[in-house]
């Protein structure tokens, strides 16, 4: 299987989305490099909104992603509650 | 020539203080909102004791009944600090600004009928003492709570107390002239239907243990306060007789103590769990309190709801009750 990856900036606002992914996918490796974070897995990441909430207490819209994204790499699915990617074939 | 950037990376060598480090497990990034409280009070080396209470030391946890073996486990969900406290309260703020010139500019709040502004005056003018009060319970409670957890938010919550006195007080002056002001505080002195909450709250002011003073406050009388003055009275009873104006200028309220419930429940449920013996101090504390905060809101139901007065007050008291259970407070 191929790996799929998600790569935000190292800062505050991305902190709790990495600890999310890390929360829900077990499978992920984090890589730190200098200013950004890149969190790869075998085939599919999941970045759920309840994750991020808990961990925050603040309301969290998943398109807040964006804001700290560098680079994705998969097939996107997004929802209101969650973003998933994974490689369909 | 070729120019090769090459990235070097450099590792901290501690991600975070060490007050910080021992509450959080270890030395990993922590937040702004733990790097900012965690810890951050004073444990030792407190040279002198209070004038006033010298039985105490200056920060001391023995000011409860109520006993943690780590006073910083209760921690606040909505992870607020200062910046974070004011970035919100500036977005609502300027919310409930716009919402009070909506209903300026159009002119909404002459469209009240003369029953539905005098029931809403009525009701809701008082109600700013009994948040002042709120306010000075908070301020009571930050300075003799321990541990920066408790202590942050404590002030937050008095000031935005304070908050909504000013936004109850700039509705009564937008629907009537300066002078209902007075006429509520009378009320509020001597009207027969305020006493018993008046009683309550000046009772309240004199609680020493800090956590029942979070608890009689924060918990029962705002849970109970705010669900059927907010929920009930202003967004169902007097929306329904085209008082919807009135919403508009306390949509605030609603909003906060949403907010504010995750803060209290988020306490109460770590204390509670803590021991059985927390546990039966704050269930009996509940008990206690929420039937006087009951006996106290009845005179002001049945002003706001008539004969439907009964059954607001029991929807509001179950829910209080379930609430209560889900925190593992036996009521």
């Amino acid at each position: 299987m191929s790996k799929v990856f998600i790569i935000v900036q190292a800062n505050e606002e991305a902190r709790p989305i990495i600890e999310a992914l890390v929360k829900d996918n077990l499978h992920a490796v984090v890589q730190e490099s200098p200013a950004m974070v890149r969190i790869e897995a075998e085939g599919r990441l999941t970045l759920n909104r309840n994750t991020v909430e808990e961990l925050t207490g603040q309301p969290f819209d998943i398109q807040q992603l964006h804001v700290n994204l560098i680079s994705i790499s998969g097939h996107i699915d997004e929802e209101d509650d969650y973003l998933t990617v994974a490689w369909n074939n | 020539m070729s120019v090769e950037i090459k990235a070097v990376e450099i590792k901290p060598l501690r991600n975070t203080f060490t007050n910080v480090a021992e509450l959080i497990g270890g030395d990993k990034p922590a937040s702004r909102y733990q790097e900012a409280t965690l810890g951050t009070q004073a444990q030792t080396n407190m040279h002198y004791r209070p004038t006033w209470e010298p039985e105490f030391e200056l920060f001391d946890p023995r000011r409860s009944a109520i006993q943690m073996r780590e006073w910083y486990d209760l921690r606040d969900p909505r992870q607020l600090y200062y910046s974070s406290w004011t970035i919100q309260r500036a977005k609502e703020q300027e919310t409930q600004e716009a919402n009070f010139d909506f209903v300026e500019s159009r002119c909404l709040h002459l469209s009240l009928s003369p029953e539905v502004k005098k029931l809403a005056i009525d009701v809701l003018l008082p109600l700013r003492h009994a948040a002042w009060g709120a306010n000075m319970n908070n301020n009571e409670l930050c300075s003799r709570a321990y541990s920066e957890v408790l202590i942050s938010p404590a002030i937050m919550q008095a000031m935005d107390n304070l908050g909504i006195a000013q936004y109850l007080t700039r509705l009564g002056l937008m629907l009537e002239e300066p002078e209902i002001l007075d006429t509520a505080k009378a009320q509020w002195m001597n009207g027969a239907a305020w006493q018993p909450l008046r009683h309550l709250t000046e009772d309240s002011f004199v609680i020493r243990d800090f956590m029942e003073i979070f608890l009689v406050q924060n918990f029962v009388v705002d849970g109970l306060l705010y669900p059927l003055i907010y929920d009930r009275f202003v967004d169902d009873s007097l929306t329904s007789r085209g008082g919807s104006a009135v919403a508009m200028l306390t949509s605030f309220m609603p909003l906060w103590f949403t907010q504010s419930s995750k803060w209290v429940d988020g306490v109460l449920k770590v204390a509670a769990a803590e021991s059985d013996e927390n546990k039966a101090l704050l269930s009996q504390w509940t008990s206690h309190w929420r039937d006087r905060t009951i006996t106290a809101l009845t005179p002001i139901a049945t002003m706001a709801f008539g004969d439907q007065q009964e059954i607001m007050l029991n929807e509001v008291i179950e829910q209080f009750n379930a609430r209560a259970r889900k925190l593992g407070i036996d009521v």
